[in-house]
């Protein structure tokens, strides 16, 4: 395999609508934006793309990754589109990889959108809900915030997890997005704005949740050779997983933890994995991962965190899921402070503050999930991260995390079903 | 024939909600032809008053919710009777909904366990107030009389000899 690297990365402001833009125009707008920063890439270098937007149903358009490729002028190059579920912006990442490592393109654009202004909130649930069996579960009262309160309560009860402590994601994500001019909801909450927010499922309310958003990203991946001829300050791709489980939660077997290299055996005795509590998928997606970066204690050996909170619920149990603490400690690893920035106050004290930070973009719980595209500003956050180059994009330095070396990005789907993993790095 | 084409103007028009851009409400619905293929059986019977899951021929293991191969090793699977009484393993009570579910909010879902079986079944309780669910609270299934042929045909309340605490 040949080493791959990112070279550029664009973003549009992630928006509850953007009706004056169609699909075409924002992911125009955000690849306009990363070849700005990579003047001496012409777009005739470009061998091809993939392309990522979940739901046919918010589009209402087959095909729409061919009108993008057709709009961006790349046509007749290769490009196909990658679709699973929330996780595919991290899908369409790796796809992007795969085009280069395999030495099949020297330059891959990874482009992602959705639109889900398009249908009201509860119909968009709807929508998202078919991606749930639909013999078995959607009939039953299909959404995917009931399907992740169940699993939170099942964590709540292996692991004593409490509300407040998924409530103090909701304030750190909401508040790191006050310095993201790109995200949907900058907030300054309180642990009791959270748990006085409207109630959607049991226990998670409004702002346990992350909204419906308008957006797009793109991520330009190379390799060694152009990268070193038209980038600056490159980022190496140096590990990528994915991992899978039974669509339906019902299904998930259980038996032993996947042992993470710091792990012991002895750590987890009679905890039956994983349950509805954890997801294995992207426990199997961080060992690929770290495997093939050479990480053997990842809470030392990375410098911060993107990771898909769909769900405050769901940062605690994937802080888990990546081996930052051990299973059963993800409420008190957030108790503690660990994965807030450093620097900011979040009106809560925090005697870890910074050991790791998680979501410094603010996550999809503030900056906002337009599915297609998620998976990619995650990228284009880390790699801005890595690159240092954090207040030249967002305007300012509040969420430049200093001497960053090393990030990871988590892209997740379903109940966990399609998960990936994937590491960056400074060179 | 006649030189000038004309079509015909008709008065449906279009609802609009905005001028710039122009933004209008595009309808759209369907139905399908849905098998539930080598799945009827369950759904068969429910509409008897009884839940099938699935036991694995060669490795014994035991589906709540059926599938006719097994998901650990591969080979076919074979029907059984469910016991029509469990525990809840999970749970939540949702305020809001799928669109299509929004009429029918506060609802419960839960995940039931069945004693000596390997996966849930995701279902309904119904006649339970929010507060006093628990995991681990016996339920018991009761089951539509006129079947609609849809995994909701079955549902779960508590026992009567056995009061929420
Ligand atoms: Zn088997």
């Amino acid at each position: 395999m040949r080493p791959v690297y990112m070279i550029s990365g664009g973003i549009t402001k992630f928006k509850k609508a953007h009706p004056d833009k169609d699909f075409r125009l924002m992911v125009k707008e955000a690849f306009d934006n990363a070849m700005a920063d990579v003047p001496h890439l012409k777009a005739d270098m470009i061998d091809g793309s993939v392309g990522s937007y979940f739901s046919d149903h918010f589009t209402r358009q087959l095909k729409a990754a061919s009108m993008v490729q057709d709009y961006l002028g790349l046509c007749p190059r290769p490009s196909k589109r990658v679709e699973g579920g929330g996780a595919t912006g991290g899908l369409c990442f790796q796809a992007a990889w795969e085009a280069i490592a395999s030495g099949r393109m020297k330059v891959c654009l990874a482009f992602g959108f959705e639109t889900m202004s398009r249908v009201s909130t509860w119909k968009g649930n709807e929508f998202i809900a078919h991606a749930s069996d639909t013999n078995f579960d959607y009939p039953v009262g299909g959404f995917y915030t009931g399907y992740y309160a169940m699993m939170v309560r099942r964590h709540m009860h292996e692991f004593g997890t409490t509300v407040e402590q998924m409530a103090m994601v909701s304030i750190k994500n909401h508040k790191n997005a006050f310095y993201n001019p790109y995200a949907q909801s900058p907030m300054e909450l309180t642990i009791k704005d959270v748990r006085q927010s409207p109630m959607v499922a049991t226990p998670l309310t409004m702002l346990d949740i992350c909204q419906m958003s308008d957006g797009a990203a793109v991520a330009i991946l190379a390799s060694e050779e152009v990268a070193k001829k038209v980038c600056p300050r490159p980022v190496k791709v140096t590990g990528v997983g994915c991992g899978t489980d039974s669509m339906r939660m019902a299904d998930r077997p259980r038996g032993n933890v996947i042992l993470l290299p710091h792990e012991k055996e002895e750590d987890y005795k009679g905890l039956r994995y994983p349950g509805v509590h954890s997801f294995r998928g992207g426990r199997m997606a961080a060992k690929l991962a770290y495997e093939m970066a050479g990480i053997k204690n990842p809470i030392e050996e990375l410098d911060f965190i993107e990771l898909h909170d769909a769900y405050t619920s769901s940062e605690i149990q994937t802080c888990e899921d990546l081996g930052l603490c051990r299973y059963g400690e993800g409420g008190r690893f957030v108790e503690e402070g660990n994965p807030f920035m450093p620097g900011i106050d979040y009106g809560l004290k925090l005697r870890k503050q910074g050991k790791i930070p998680v979501n410094p973009s603010g996550g999809l719980l503030a900056f906002g999930h337009p599915v297609g595209a998620t998976g990619l500003m995650q990228a284009v956050m880390a790699f801005w991260q890595l690159q240092g180059t954090i207040e030249k994009h967002l305007g300012n330095d509040r969420l430049q995390i200093k001497d960053a070396k090393r990030g990871l990005i988590h892209s997740h789907a379903g109940t966990g079903t399609y998960i990936t993993v994937s590491i960056l790095e400074s060179i | 024939m006649p030189k000038e084409f004309k079509l015909p103007e008709t008065e449906e028009g279009t609802i609009l909600f905005n001028i710039d851009p122009i933004i209008i409400k595009d309808h759209y619905e369907i139905d399908y032809i849905h098998s539930y293929a080598q799945d009827s059986p369950f759904f068969a019977g429910l509409s008897k008053g009884k839940l099938l899951g699935s036991r694995c021929t060669a490795c014994n293991y035991k589906y709540a919710t059926p599938r006719s191969h097994c998901m650990q090793c591969g080979q076919k699977t074979e029907w059984f009777e469910l016991p029509l009484e469990g525990s809840v393993h999970t749970y939540t009570t949702c305020y809001f909904g799928s669109e299509a579910f929004l009429k029918e909010t506060p609802f419960t879902l839960i995940l039931v366990e069945f004693p000596g079986v390997d996966t849930f079944l995701l279902s309904r309780l119904v006649g339970a107030r929010p507060e006093e669910v628990r995991i681990g609270m016996p339920v018991k299934a009761r089951f539509l009389r006129l079947s609609k042929f849809r995994a909701t045909d079955v549902y779960f309340v508590l026992p009567e000899e056995a009061p929420a605490r």
